[in-house]
């Protein structure tokens, strides 16, 4: 039997984690006890950060936006400030497991399990996300590319814990895209995902983008070589089909149990493609595109 | 670990491993065997309980996360021997086969209403698109959600 500890606040947590180091620290568990079920968690003593109500904040920080860790992906989709600020995000979480999983699972948590196929990351990188790391020593902040190092791996020391994400108001661009493919609409693992942030004159001239793919590569697949061939282009299906064919060979998806390297490719290609049918990206803003049911 | 919180509108005041599943802890240990653990790993629903109004999987949690919580299984669903609307429309509409997944989905539906008291059928398969159900098609579970609504029944 584990020890489980719930600590209120912030001070109960550094004491618990400076006796203990080596202690398993979880949030909503939606990835953990999963684990824990197979058997694949050794920790002896888990620490929770449900009831530390400084990490579940959503709020306005000198001009950013600032997510508690423990923030609930349905607490995030409801709150007026993302949803006026950023919809990428928005679109992204409405794809994220089911009603119940957005319910229990936390932003903080989809960082931290760094999946491949984590849903609210290429938003995030799309964002320039600061991720927001404290320990009982003091904190520090890293962007979010310099955070996750591989699949499941993330650059925390022992002692330290995520305790928020911050994101500058992308005010400079007027579209906000993100699709994910999956084998089916809710409960999917991506087969492959993109987050796309663009300005777009009225003419349709790209005067800035940028692009992040998930699922079809170790960590967040960016790339500046294709922003950069994008930018002062129109947006065009001619000049998308450009870019998708740099795009399947920038990525680097691998073979698994729900998709093909090649059928991957093909389709982190095929999902810039779909911008092109976005000609009017302030009437795109306002509405947010319906969110996929069953 | 001791562990205080509301059952079902009753205080409970036991003893428990802290990592013990709440799915096992309310089947095994306290005999409310209406959530089921069907997939173990979130995928399913039918082990949709709510905790503090909201729809959780307790499969997916652990004994000491109970502490402090209002927990309502789809046993507390009910007042008394009146069946709950939502209920009483899965009964009148057909909307279950097997009835594994009943529970789960009428757990999953009172979420929902509460949340959106009026849903369109489009929203309904939204707010349930958590818990699988293999026998009906879903169909009769969608017209059972939304005749749930109508004044004489309304919750």
């Amino acid at each position: 039997m584990r020890q489980v500890r719930l600590p209120q606040t912030l001070a109960d947590l550094w004491s618990l984690l400076n006796k203990d180091p080596t202690a398993l620290i979880f949030s909503g568990g939606t990835d953990l006890f999963v684990k824990m079920r197979a058997d694949k968690v050794a920790a002896s003593t888990m620490i929770g950060l449900e009831r530390l109500a400084a990490l579940r904040d959503i709020r306005e920080d000198n001009g950013d936006i600032r997510i508690g860790a423990c923030a609930t992906h349905e607490n995030i989709l409801r709150h007026p400030l993302i949803a006026a600020h950023l919809p990428v995000l928005v679109q992204a979480l409405r794809t994220l497991g089911s009603p119940p999983i957005r319910t229990m699972g936390t932003i903080g948590g989809n960082i931290c399990t760094a999946s491949p196929a984590g849903d609210t990351l290429p938003p995030l990188y799309v964002l320039r996300a600061e991720v927001e790391i404290a320990s009982s020593k003091g904190s520090r902040s890293v962007p979010i590319p310099d955070f996750i190092a591989g699949p499941g791996q993330i650059r925390l020391a022992a002692g330290e814990i995520v305790t928020g994400v911050r994101v500058k108001k992308p005010a400079e661009f007027n579209l906000h895209h993100f699709e994910k493919v999956g084998q089916r609409k809710s409960m999917s693992c991506a087969v492959a995902g993109m987050a796309a942030l663009l300005r777009v004159t009225p003419s349709g001239a790209i005067e800035a983008c940028r692009l992040a793919w998930g699922s079809v590569g170790p960590t967040v697949m960016t790339d500046a070589g294709i922003e950069n061939f994008l930018t002062g282009k129109i947006l065009s299906p001619d000049t998308l089909s450009a870019a998708a064919r740099q795009v399947t060979r920038m990525v680097m998806p691998i073979d698994d149990v729900r998709a093909t390297a090649d059928y991957r490719r093909t389709v982190s290609g095929n999902l810039l493609l779909r911008l092109s049918g976005m000609e009017n990206p302030t009437i795109e803003l306002k509405r947010q595109s319906p969110s996929e049911g069953m | 670990m001791n562990i205080r919180f509301t059952l079902n509108g009753k205080a409970m005041d036991l003893d428990a491993a802290a990592d013990r599943r709440v799915v096992d802890l309310l089947r095994e240990d306290l005999g409310l065997t209406g959530a089921k653990e069907g997939c173990g790993a979130g995928e399913c629903g039918t082990c949709s309980i709510l905790v503090d109004g909201e729809h959780r999987l307790s499969c997916l949690m652990i004994a000491a996360q109970l502490s402090g919580r209002d927990v309502v299984t789809i046993e507390g669903l009910s007042e008394k021997d009146r069946l709950h609307p939502l209920q009483e429309s899965f009964i009148r509409h057909g909307a279950v086969q097997c009835g594994f997944c009943t529970p789960g989905m009428i757990i999953g539906a009172a979420a929902l209403l509460k949340r959106n008291p009026q849903p369109s059928r489009e929203e309904i398969r939204e707010g349930l698109a958590g818990n699988l159900c293999r026998c009906t098609g879903y169909q009769k579970i969608v017209d059972a959600v939304e005749a749930a609504l109508l004044p004489e029944e309304k919750l």
